[in-house]
């Protein structure tokens, strides 16, 4: 174990001191404003991502493929590591992989690894995740989870080495509960779709509702052929076809719909047979970050992203971004740049993580799930960020939100 | 009087603040105190003896950082959303010119000459410098991510900048306007002051929870300060404002989402008093003898007065909406 953490720095260092003489970063007396070469520390790092196919969001407004999704805000990230690092005498270089649809993620992993490259920003989802992490190779990589939200990852199919940033579905179904739960609107009708992910959504939503002393009213499972997106007076369709899906309901306050694959949620609004708001997937939704957030600098980054991808950033995108902060942060007030510290850093509750939310972020020791505020948005502003006042925890109050240590599943075999 | 009373605390507070200024001598010396208002696009004009609104003056969009000028002529106020700089003549209580920024003004500082002014551009990583006067641009210095603390050392010779985003402090060299020195701190410093004797920098870390102590000959960090407040969860403290007293023996430090300025000894850095004062204090000012602090409080729209002496709130006055900073004129 300590022989093949040493085989895996040296290799890391071996990229790295090309130029350099110690791994540790010139740290406070650092550099006099200019960029001192001599010694600059450099830090390697991977993105891995695949084109995965996937349905075209229903709303016109929204690009059917963004193809440089997740990887637009590592590069934004990189960038601020550097504009930052050239002022002491850091820097960090981003090695992009992105496997094409029909390309293997396993062998693009065993590339990077090969190469020396441990640290591992994976916009992923979960099986291949899972591929990329049960390599012998990856055992003592960092992932970094910046997209799939499945619970699972979080228990039963936690791994020591990867870290989630992205908040697991079970916090967003707590985010949204704790809010509805303020608000008084305790009687929600769960519309689900029938696919696995959102039979597992499903869950979630139950589990908080059973938390949080909500009521589901009634379940109802829909399926709807999602088709052309485009079709000339499709409206019509529509609008008697929700209706339908909405009668008959017991009295509610919201409609809680869970539709991970984007086919129907966005056609409730307004169509159901009650005048009721609708959350979950669609309607008020609980995110990591939305566009039209801008609390605590975040403008910041919007515009800086802006103007690197000429287009509004996602929640990959932040993610993606939080990632390269993540490794930058870890490096810069960590003081060096090898695995073993990095890893020691982040696990630690020393980890402070700025990411537009107020607070510093760490992770959670049992399962490796960042904790963090979760916004609560509508498409065009924030409505509000959980946990909400009163939802107190003796720990973190953001631990609140998914699972928390007694309930977690999670054993990390070393 | 215009009070804003919160809390069953709040309320005593300032019944008592109402008794002292009705019965107690009048103080020697009175000031006016020009507070921004972040989501009201205005500054606040009170008198510090009345404690009374005397004007408020309308100003572009988004005012967040104001100082004064060394000779009680001029206020300057940030206004990011229009990436310009408003200066109130103070007497006319009025804006009455504006200075070219650069985008995204958040703070400045003027050094007590008062001929340049250096403005922190948040969203564009850069240091700009101007004739206080003309507006003539001096210079445009390029900083780490988010630029926000400003200050300019007693003996006019350094600028201090923080770069919120990359957790750095930078030292501009006043007559070269070049960077001097670059120091890693806490993360995401916001705010940054001297000491009355001009040797140490004291920068505070909003996200770290921390205050980093630089020695301005050597470049190091010699200390970090920590808080604690029991009952209070770590996350939420996070020090933003730093003011020091008149003699330099004690710093005040504002602590945001943990409603209380902490006081530092500056010989042991040991905090000796947490005071509540309103919600989510961030920037502070002393009165011109030094005897009262401002802080100004985000959340609650007010300004509580702390006695330096007896380290008591006396008082919350309200003024406008989402209150940044504060400059006092005497």
């Amino acid at each position: 174990m300590k022989l093949a953490i040493a085989a895996s720095v040296a290799a890391l260092l071996a990229l790295t001191v090309a130029a350099t003489t110690s791994a540790t970063p010139a740290g406070p007396q650092g550099a006099n404003g200019s960029t001192v070469k001599s010694n600059e520390v450099v830090t390697h790092y991977a993105y891995l991502g695949k084109e995965y196919r996937e349905p075209a969001p229903l709303s016109l407004l929204k690009p059917a493929v963004i193809a440089d999704e997740g990887l637009a805000g590592v590069r934004l990230g990189t960038s601020y590591n550097n504009l930052a690092g050239k002022f002491l005498g850091l820097k960090f270089v981003l090695d992009e992989t992105m496997v094409p649809q029909d390309g293997d993620v396993v062998a693009a992993a065993k590339k990077l690894l090969a190469s020396g490259q441990h640290l591992i920003i994976a916009d992923l989802k979960a099986p291949d995740l899972l591929a990329v992490a049960d390599l012998p190779q990856a055992k003592d990589a960092i992932i970094l989870n910046i997209r799939a939200r499945d619970d699972v990852l979080r228990q039963t199919q936690c791994r020591l080495g990867v870290f989630h940033l992205i908040p697991s579905d079970a916090m967003l179904t707590d985010a949204l509960a704790q809010y509805l739960v303020w608000k008084k609107w305790t009687r929600w009708f769960l519309v689900r779709g029938k696919h696995p992910a959102d039979i597992e959504y499903a869950n979630d939503i139950k589990r908080s509702a059973k938390l949080y002393g909500a009521k589901i009213v009634t379940e109802r499972a829909y399926e709807l052929e999602t088709g052309a997106r485009r079709v000339d007076t499709g409206y019509q369709e529509i609008q008697t076809q929700m209706p339908m899906l909405t009668r008959g309901v017991p009295d509610y306050d919201v409609a809680f719909v869970a539709d991970k694959s984007n086919s129907f949620g966005l056609y409730l609004q307004y169509r159901t047979t009650d005048p009721r708001p609708v959350v979950g997937t669609d309607g008020l939704v609980a995110t990591a970050w939305g566009a039209a957030y801008e609390s605590y600098a975040a403008q910041t980054l919007h515009d800086d992203f802006l103007k690197l991808a000429h287009r509004e950033i996602t929640v990959r995108d932040y993610e993606g971004w939080l990632a390269a902060h993540l490794l930058e942060t870890a490096v810069q007030q960590g003081k060096a740049n090898n695995v073993d510290t990095i890893r020691k850093y982040i696990s630690s509750d020393n980890l402070k993580l700025a990411g537009y939310k107020g607070e510093g972020m760490n992770f959670r020791p049992w399962d490796n799930q960042l904790r963090q505020p979760i916004l609560l948005m509508d498409p065009l502003s924030l409505v509000s960020i959980s946990p909400q006042p009163g939802f107190l925890h003796p720990n973190y109050n953001t631990d609140t939100l998914g699972y928390d240590e007694p309930q977690s599943l999670c054993k990390f075999s070393k | 009087m215009k009070t804003v009373n919160h809390h069953g605390r709040h309320t005593r507070v300032a019944a008592m603040g109402f008794l002292l200024l009705v019965f107690a001598a009048p103080p020697a010396w009175s000031a006016t105190l020009f507070v921004s208002n972040e989501r009201g696009n205005s500054v606040t004009v009170l008198d510090s003896n009345t404690l009374k609104t005397i004007k408020t003056i309308p100003t572009g969009q988004r005012p967040r950082g104001i100082v004064a000028g060394p000779h009680g002529k001029w206020v300057y106020v940030a206004v990011g959303d229009s990436n310009r700089i408003d200066v109130i003549d103070v007497a006319k209580l009025a804006v009455t010119r504006h200075l070219p920024s650069g985008a995204d003004p958040e703070l400045m500082a003027v050094g007590n000459d008062g001929n340049r002014i250096y403005i922190a551009n948040e969203n564009n990583a850069q240091v700009t410098v101007l004739n206080a006067e003309t507006g003539k641009l001096l210079a445009e210095i390029p900083v780490g991510s988010e630029p926000e603390g400003m200050r300019v050392s007693p003996d006019n010779q350094i600028t201090v900048a923080t770069a919120e985003g990359s957790s750095l402090v930078h030292f501009i060299d006043n007559k070269t306007l070049k960077l001097a020195a670059t120091v890693l701190v806490g993360t995401r410093p916001r705010v940054v002051t001297f000491t009355p004797d001009g040797r140490y920098v004291w920068a505070s870390s909003e996200v770290g929870g921390t205050v980093s102590v630089i020695d301005v000959s050597t470049h190091q960090v010699v200390q970090t300060i920590n808080f604690a407040i029991p009952g209070m969860r770590a996350e939420f403290i996070q020090p933003v404002g730093i003011t020091m007293s008149m003699d330099g023996t004690k710093a005040f430090v504002a602590l945001g989402p943990a409603n209380h300025v902490a006081v530092v000894d500056t010989k042991t850095y040991k905090v000796s008093d947490y005071i509540v004062v309103g919600q989510r204090p961030w920037h502070m000012a002393l009165s011109p003898d030094g005897s009262k602090l401002y802080t100004v409080n985000g959340f609650t729209n007010d300004v509580t007065v702390v006695d330096v002496k007896s380290l008591k709130p006396e008082v919350s006055v309200r003024v406008g909406r989402l209150p940044w900073g504060i400059a006092v004129v005497p």
